[in-house]
């Protein structure tokens, strides 16, 4: 019912056509805070390039903890620890490797938060961060990539005549979208999305699901989401998380219409959760 | 069961005698409660009248002076010798030592509390925050007669080996050994400032890729730069009221200069030199030191409104 | 199409750049931190070792002199203490019921605005402007003389917004539900400040007096304003006496010097035999501020390990 509804999304990835290819997988993946609490365990899951790829599951399950994992953002807090890999395809880089500099991993994925957390920063300056970061100077270099980002993140004909003013000007939505244009800004490998419409009304929020089926033709997306309705309408594929463990994995369709789980099906049904 | 018997009872007869006993002592307790109230309402308004105290007395002493001394020759004389028979009355030369030594005081208190505060709050592991604080705050708590022996008798020669024609009482070392005290300040309230900054904003720089101190200067400093601006202009106004390191390390003799190198006298400094002598009681003289006074306060009250507005709008911010 | 694509080596190299920025910052920070504290060392050191030839047992039991190998500070160490006796018999009192009122009692208005800006107002004035209050309104309109009285209320008024804002926060501290509970057996407002609000802030109000006293100890600048004498030979009348009525307030009407103006006036010699003194007595002061800040740390940081709600 729920895919009849917006068939789009399905419809992309008929069930006969063969799975893209991979552009990451995660593998045998445990995640540990500090505090000693065990918030991941073994989860192996692919990650299909150029499509998008929805976490579900009760609060609590390790959706955003798993999401996180593939940026590194855990690094940034003491005592974290990761067990297992999650692999970056083509050059089969393990992002959780020691010897992998979480600054670079988190230049090839990029990652738009829950709240939108714009910069206190000029809206050309957000979009510009991650460019300067990288020690982009060339001031027409940067005017390419910000029009270009903004557009990409729909928000361009909204902003092109205010870029100087302050980002947190805007509203809810159009604060979103600047996050997601500063995330586009460095052409990552895979945007990573942790409930991006949940501190947005419906109508920003269908603008940012629009976006995000968009996004896909230039960028792998994971998203997470506490919305079943969301995780129909945009993904390709998603997964079902219960208490750090993955459930089940598979074309979003079947998840929603043949869950293979029992769990599965309870919580897609509304019995739990 | 006394309300069980208070049921069975007749009403007309025990209620009204139990009702009228409440309300008596409902009362009694009321008054006791009114005034205690009032106490503690005298006792808050003490500040009030602490305030309408120190205005009254500096503008009373103040507007006696002024009739002996035009408000104009006050502010553009460049001369400060109340005390010779060729008496002048130039604030500027008191002035000019308070702007000279706060001057040097914070080009060594803002980037050493600035970076000090960015590596507390942005860098620092929270137990070597646990342990900086607090040592920081003993710092501050240090009496500042004794900041004063430590420029005078210190400093001073340290800094004779550096620069040998500097005189022994100087503004320089008063300033720096200033700057120093109000280090331990300027980081406490920058590093508040930043550590409001949400953590939100950090996560989305690092996400970017950035280093820890992109993050802290591209976005958590821009974030908090109200609350540090704030950080600053207490610290000037720490600055200009500052007295016992310049009365004991700069000199008193009031001198029109900007340069850190000579002695001179500051606004404090001068108030507590006609303190230490025996002015009478009403002479021209004495009253010089509330004028001083009151020009003291008008600009240290400035910094303090500019300072404390400024810090309401970074916590109104988040 | 794409600027920002560069190769893994490009990025590596940028973020190794990057990288010895934030190392280099850190060695700024604690290189900033260092300054701080080698600062006070050499401050302490040198004033430990500059005195430590006067830090004798005479040096506490004799009166100033002439001669500065037999100067002492007798009469400034009791001149602090009984200076301090009238601080905190008027600032505390004074302090936390200004802080109990403020929390528990002031309406939304505008006097109690005028009460906040005041003293955070208050807070910001150099400690020198209450020193000409003093002598203007203590000294002669109240004609309290230049003594331990007028010298006492002067450093009450200055660290009254110390103990009001500690007051008030160990006060915001607790609970609603702390207040409603004693509410809800019928206490009346008084009853449940005096047995509920004023015993559990107290840890936080004494933490705020004792450093607000710390400061007022070092205070120099107010009490050399209302004029008190820097060569004192003679300590002020004892408050209990062997003849009827046994207690005695002269002492507050006394002149008297205090530790702060002792150290001034030794300072201030050209004499750099008085130098050794005014180390010695400099030692004294900092150690007395470094113990009481030291003990209102540290009674804070039991004081939140503690928290029971």
């Amino acid at each position: 019912m729920l895919g009849s509804a917006r068939p789009g999304a399905a419809g992309l990835t008929p069930d006969a056509s063969p799975p893209p290819p991979l552009k990451a997988e995660s593998r045998d993946l445990s995640f540990h805070y500090g505090n000693g609490f065990k918030a991941l365990n073994a989860i192996t899951m692919p990650v299909h390039e150029h499509r998008v790829t929805a976490l579900i599951g009760p609060s609590g399950c390790g959706k955003s903890t798993f999401l996180r994992c593939f940026n590194r953002m855990h690094d940034l807090y003491p005592g974290n620890r990761y067990e297992g890999a999650i692999v970056l395809h083509p050059d089969n880089t393990n992002l959780l490797a020691d010897d992998v500099d979480p600054i670079e991993v988190r230049m090839r994925v990029s990652m738009v938060f829950q709240k939108p957390n714009p910069f206190p920063k000029s809206i050309y300056e957000n979009v510009a961060y991650g460019l300067r970061v990288r020690g982009v100077t060339n001031k027409n270099h940067l005017d390419d990539k910000v029009e270009e980002s903004l557009r990409g993140a729909a928000l361009w004909d909204e902003v092109k005549q205010r870029l100087n003013e302050v980002g947190s000007n805007l509203s809810g939505g159009q604060q979103q979208r600047l996050c997601i244009a500063r995330a586009l800004a460095t052409d990552p490998e895979i945007l990573l999305f942790d409930e991006p419409t949940s501190a947005l009304d419906p109508i920003a929020t269908a603008s940012i699901e629009e976006l995000i089926s968009e996004l896909k033709k230039r960028v792998t997306i994971l998203i997470v989401t506490h919305n079943m309705q969301q995780a129909a309408r945009v993904s390709d594929y998603t997964a079902y998380m219960y208490l750090g463990e993955l459930i089940e994995f598979d074309r979003t369709d079947t998840i929603f219409f043949k869950p293979g789980r029992k769990e599965t099906e309870d919580y897609i049904t509304g019995r739990f959760g | 069961m006394e309300s069980a018997s208070a049921l069975d009872a007749p009403v007309g007869a025990t209620v009204p005698t139990v009702v009228s006993e409440r309300l008596a002592r409902k009362f009694s307790r009321n008054l006791k409660e009114r005034a205690i109230e009032a106490l503690l309402f005298l006792a808050a308004f003490v500040s009030v009248f602490t305030t309408a105290g120190i205005v009254y007395i500096l503008v009373k002493e103040s507007l006696v002076f002024f009739s002996h001394v035009p408000l104009w020759q006050f502010l553009t004389d460049t001369q400060w010798t109340p005390l010779f028979a060729d008496a002048h009355y130039g604030i500027s030369v008191l002035l000019s030592g308070t702007i000279t030594s706060s001057a040097v005081a914070l080009l060594v208190a803002i980037p050493l509390g600035t970076t000090i505060a960015i590596y507390l709050s942005e860098f620092a592991s929270p137990r070597a925050r646990e342990i900086a604080k607090p040592v920081l705050e003993l710092l501050s708590g240090v009496p500042t007669i004794v900041y004063g022996y430590f420029a005078l008798l210190f400093v001073t020669p340290l800094l004779q080996k550096l620069i040998p024609s500097l005189p022994g009482f100087n503004l320089l070392s008063a300033g720096i050994v200033m700057g120093i005290m109000i280090v331990p300040y300027v980081a406490s309230i920058s590093e508040d400032a930043m550590r409001a900054v949400p953590m939100a904003l950090r996560e989305g720089s690092f996400a970017m890729g950035a280093t820890r101190l992109q993050t802290a200067l591209k976005v958590v400093v821009p974030a908090a730069v109200s609350g540090i601006a704030a950080a600053y202009i207490l610290g000037v106004s720490r600055a200009v009221g500052e007295t016992m390191i310049l009365a004991v390390a700069a000199g008193m003799q009031p001198n029109l200069t900007f340069n850190p190198l000579e002695p001179a006298a500051t606004i404090t400094a001068y108030i507590v030199q006609v303190a230490l002598g025996d002015l009478p009681h009403g002479s021209v003289g004495y009253q010089t030191i509330f004028a001083a006074g009151l020009a003291l306060l008008l600009l240290t009250l400035f910094f303090n409104l500019v300072g404390f507005w400024m810090r309401r709008r970074y916590r109104e911010a988040y | 199409m794409s600027y920002v694509a560069q190769t893994p080596e490009q990025i590596r190299g940028l973020i190794a750049k990057a990288k010895r920025r934030d190392v280099l910052f850190v060695a700024l920070g604690v290189i900033a931190l260092g300054i701080g504290f080698a600062t006070f060392l050499a401050l302490f050191l040198d004033m430990l070792l500059d005195g430590w030839g006067r830090l004798r047992p005479e040096f506490f039991t004799q009166f100033p002199s002439r001669r500065a190998a037999q100067a002492g500070i007798l009469s400034a160490w009791v001149g602090t203490f009984l200076v301090m006796i009238v601080t905190a018999a008027v600032a505390v009192p004074l302090g936390v019921s200004a802080g109990i009122y403020l929390e528990e009692y002031a309406p939304k208005n505008w006097v109690t605005d005028v009460i906040e800006i005041n003293i955070t107002n208050l807070a910001g004035v150099p400690s020198i402007v209450y020193g000409l209050l003093a002598l203007g309104l203590f000294v002669y309109a109240f004609g309290l003389g230049q003594s331990v009285q007028t010298a006492g209320l002067t450093l009450a008024l200055l660290i009254l917004p110390v103990v009001i804002v500690a007051t008030r926060e160990a006060i915001r501290a607790i609970p609603a539900m702390i207040r409603e509970g004693a509410y809800a057996v019928g206490a009346t407002r008084w009853q449940t400040v005096k047995d509920h609000i004023i015993p559990y802030s107290m840890p936080g109000i004494l933490t705020g007096v004792i450093i607000g006293m710390s400061r007022a100890i070092g205070e120099t600048a107010p009490i050399i304003t209302i004029g008190a004498l820097t060569f004192i030979a003679f300590l002020p009348p004892a408050p209990v006496g062997a003849e009827f009525p046994f207690l005695s307030f002269e002492w507050l009407k006394a002149p008297f010097t205090v530790m702060p103006i002792q150290m001034f006036n030794w300072t201030s010699r050209p004499d750099p035999a008085f130098h050794a003194n005014a180390a010695a007595a400099g030692t004294i002061l900092v150690f007395m501020t470094l113990a009481m800040n030291g003990l209102a740390i540290w009674l804070r940081y039991r004081l939140r390990k503690n928290i029971k709600w």
